[in-house]
């Protein structure tokens, strides 16, 4: 099998030159050694995938086979296999505290008869990312055991355009037609071809009523004297810097420039060297707000729900700012290497149920990506129903400026990840 | 260089009787050797080596976040510029973290060591039984004593001694973090060369009319001085390393150590892998000639 090479002559150069001088033939014959083959073996860096097209099936040169992992799919044993691994974040499932289950998931156990399995693998995109990418790019794939992980808008955006998961066949999957209307096109999976929206979530401003003592309304009123060093915001860049844009009259869903970005980031590095943002922080947030350190900040909307919750403290309020909101999704995704793809299909299908869907929203708090749940819901929880927060209208959306941040170009990414991260000093 | 044949000259110089000879038991010794030899072939020196080639590694032209094979030292100048003030940080942390450890830890292992009598048992529990649970959520545990509702910064708020108001998201928890968390690490050691001392050698020094504080200068800590090397070895090297302490406790910007450029080069940027491995490479250089310094000026005869 050969790989389409790139156009621009120094990357063809450099690729011809990556090619790895093992065969893995050559590289297994010492079984000794496998080892320590493997570990050298390590040293070549995966090559990029050259276009997103299926590979061209003429054959190539060996050095060309062993380098480059193969886009063909893995046979599906799922008629076989009856089973599906899926990995997602921490509290993301109905759980049943006094059965120890998943009721949904038992449910569909029964009913499919497919034995599903759930793992709490995910607490932070890039380091479950970093930690599966080697074995997925590695040649040959090494399977990750997983065959649904859920994963972020913008991670998403990465794993398909390196293309590290599986084309979903929507023509088996005829609930995944519920999906809301707004997210059925989205820029990082045109069509939503390779991935289905698990749960969104909004970012806006938190915080405390009675400690703050009066409505906090705008991004700006987070940087109140009074508050200072007691703000906290999100480590994710596409809601602390994607809320800044939004405030200074940049359309997040546009071709916004770099200079845009960085007008922003700046804004967020004179906060915090003022004093004003007492830390950047990810899921992390939520214990300095529970301990008193901030009592505002910017933050993910079902977390204030869960906080209100665990603190039976009402008075933590959750707003969009005046100048608008961030939308994010969590995306079901199949992995290059799984080999139940249609059990993972038969899954992600029957949680577009409305009636499924309306279960974990009641459970999980966070916005309901399946139309039809709302009606569902109303049997289940009649006040969570109405909550803007989980079935929030499409008009409701526009009236509060919600919008979803533009999925970045490679470059991009490289960019702002590398600009971010000096913003917060490391 | 010198300073490991130092070391190794002064240890064979220090025991020409136990010189082994090359007998059917130094086969057997050798043997023995092997699976710890393998063990570090396979989990240290590959790893190694795959390391420092990531760090010579180049961006692939358009294709961010993959890379191709080169001998580019330039991640190594962009390490360095980039990241100096972490690495002035994490030393300088790292140091007071060693020097407080030191001064908490001395009369503790004194203590243990000639005062504790049948308490001896329950303090050497004290001091290991926090590495019964994580470390991570140890330091999370500091950061609720510290924290702003907390009895502390609340006190020292109410008397108007806390500039800033509040203790975490300062330099001074990150260093308080690190001297709690490695402090077992410099007791043990020194501890351990206290209790080896022969107390008739420290009596001989009030016998010949030295008081007790020249007895200790020039008797107790000269003998204690292999443990307290060894001591300050084990709590500054993971120290200088440690990035855990700087994310919970620290702010961010100032307070970062290179642990945290490291993490987030590796995790966060999307082509970082290179810097993240010339970082670690420099970092672990930059310990290493420090701690050939150190011991070669206090190295002593008994250190091994």
């Amino acid at each position: 099998m050969s790989r389409r090479y790139p156009q621009d002559p120094t990357a063809r150069r450099l690729a011809s030159m990556a090619g790895s001088p093992f065969t893995r033939r050559s590289l297994l014959t010492g079984v000794g050694l496998g080892a320590l083959g493997a570990g050298l073996s390590a040293c070549a860096p995966p090559l990029p995938p050259w276009g997103n097209g299926p590979a061209p099936t003429a054959t190539g040169t060996a050095t060309a086979a062993a380098a480059a992992p193969s886009t063909q799919l893995p046979t599906d044993r799922s008629a076989t296999d009856k089973t599906v691994a899926w990995a997602n974040w921490t509290a993301y499932l109905d759980y049943d505290e006094e059965k120890k289950n998943y009721p949904t998931l038992e449910a569909f156990i029964k009913e499919s008869g497919i034995k599903a399995s759930y793992a709490e693998d995910i607490d932070d995109n890039d380091s479950y990312v970093a930690k599966i990418k080697p074995q997925l790019q590695a040649s040959p794939r090494q399977d990750i055991n997983r065959d649904i992980f859920t994963l972020t808008d913008w991670m998403a955006n990465r794993v398909i355009r390196d293309g590290l998961v599986q084309p979903l066949d929507l023509i088996r999957m005829p609930h995944a037609a519920n999906l809301r209307e707004s997210l059925k096109d989205v820029s990082f999976d045109p069509g939503r071809k390779h991935s289905l929206t698990w749960q969104s979530g909004f970012a806006g401003i938190g915080y405390d009523k009675s400690k703050v003592g009066r409505d906090l309304k705008s991004l700006s009123d987070l940087w109140a004297p009074d508050l200072k060093g007691k703000v906290t915001v999100l480590s994710e860049m596409r809601d602390t810097v994607g809320l800044i844009m939004q405030q200074q009259g940049v359309d997040i869903t546009g071709k916004f420039t770099k200079d845009q970005v960085a007008a922003a980031m700046d804004e967020v590095s004179k906060r915090i060297a003022d004093g004003n943002i007492r830390r950047v922080k990810g899921n992390a947030y939520m214990e300095d707000l529970k301990s008193g350190n901030a009592i505002a900040g910017i933050v993910w909307s079902g977390d204030l729900f869960v906080l209100r919750a665990e603190t039976e403290n009402e008075n933590w309020e959750f707003v969009i700012p005046d100048s608008g909101g961030t939308l994010w999704s969590d995306n079901m995704m199949i992995p290059i290497t799984s080999t139940h793809r249609r059990n993972a299909m038969a899954l992600m299908d029957y949680y577009y149920r409305p009636d499924v869907a309306a279960q974990v929203a009641a459970y999980v708090n966070y916005v309901c990506p399946v139309e039809g749940a709302q009606e569902e819901m109303k049997k289940i929880d009649p006040e969570l129903a109405e909550s803007p927060f989980i079935f929030p209208s499409e008009s409701w959306i526009k009236e509060h400026k919600v919008q979803g941040f533009r999925a970045l170009d490679a470059q991009e990414d490289a960019d702002y990840s590398a600009m971010w991260a000096k913003v917060v000093g490391n | 260089m010198s300073a490991l044949a130092h070391i190794g000259g002064s240890t064979s110089g220090s025991a020409p009787a136990a010189q082994p000879t090359p007998t059917k038991r130094g086969k057997v010794a050798y043997l023995l050797l092997l699976p710890g030899v393998l063990w570090l072939i396979v989990f240290f020196v590959v790893p190694l080596v795959q390391l420092f080639t990531v760090s010579l590694q180049s961006k692939f032209p358009g294709y961010p976040g993959y890379y191709y094979r080169d001998v580019n030292f330039g991640n190594y100048l962009t390490a360095v510029v980039d990241y100096w003030p972490h690495f002035a940080r994490s030393l300088l942390y790292a140091g007071l973290a060693t020097l407080l450890a030191f001064i908490l830890a001395y009369p503790l292992a004194y203590a243990m060591a000639f005062k504790a009598g049948k308490w001896r048992g329950v303090m050497m529990i004290c001091v290991i039984a926090p590495f019964f649970t994580s470390f991570i959520l140890r330091t999370i545990a500091w950061r609720q004593i510290l924290s702003d509702d907390g009895w502390i910064a609340s006190a020292l708020n109410a008397l108007h001694l806390l500039p800033g108001g509040h203790i975490t998201e300062t330099w001074v928890a990150v260093v308080a973090g690190l001297t709690y968390n490695f402090l077992p690490f410099m007791v043990l050691p020194i501890y351990a060369s206290l209790e080896r001392a022969d107390p008739k050698i420290i009596e001989a020094g009030g016998d010949l009319y030295a008081n007790g504080l020249t007895t200790f200068r020039t008797v107790t800590l000269p003998m204690s001085m292999p443990g307290v090397l060894a001591g300050t070895l084990l709590t500054f090297i993971p120290a200088a390393g440690d990035y855990v302490n700087a994310e919970l406790l620290g702010s961010d910007i100032s307070t970062k150590m290179v642990g945290n450029g490291i993490e987030s080069q590796f995790f966060r940027v999307v082509d970082g892998y290179p810097t993240a491995a010339a970082l670690s490479f420099t970092l672990m250089a930059a310990i290493l000639a420090l701690v050939f310094l150190y011991v070669r000026k206090y190295g002593t005869e008994e250190l091994l």
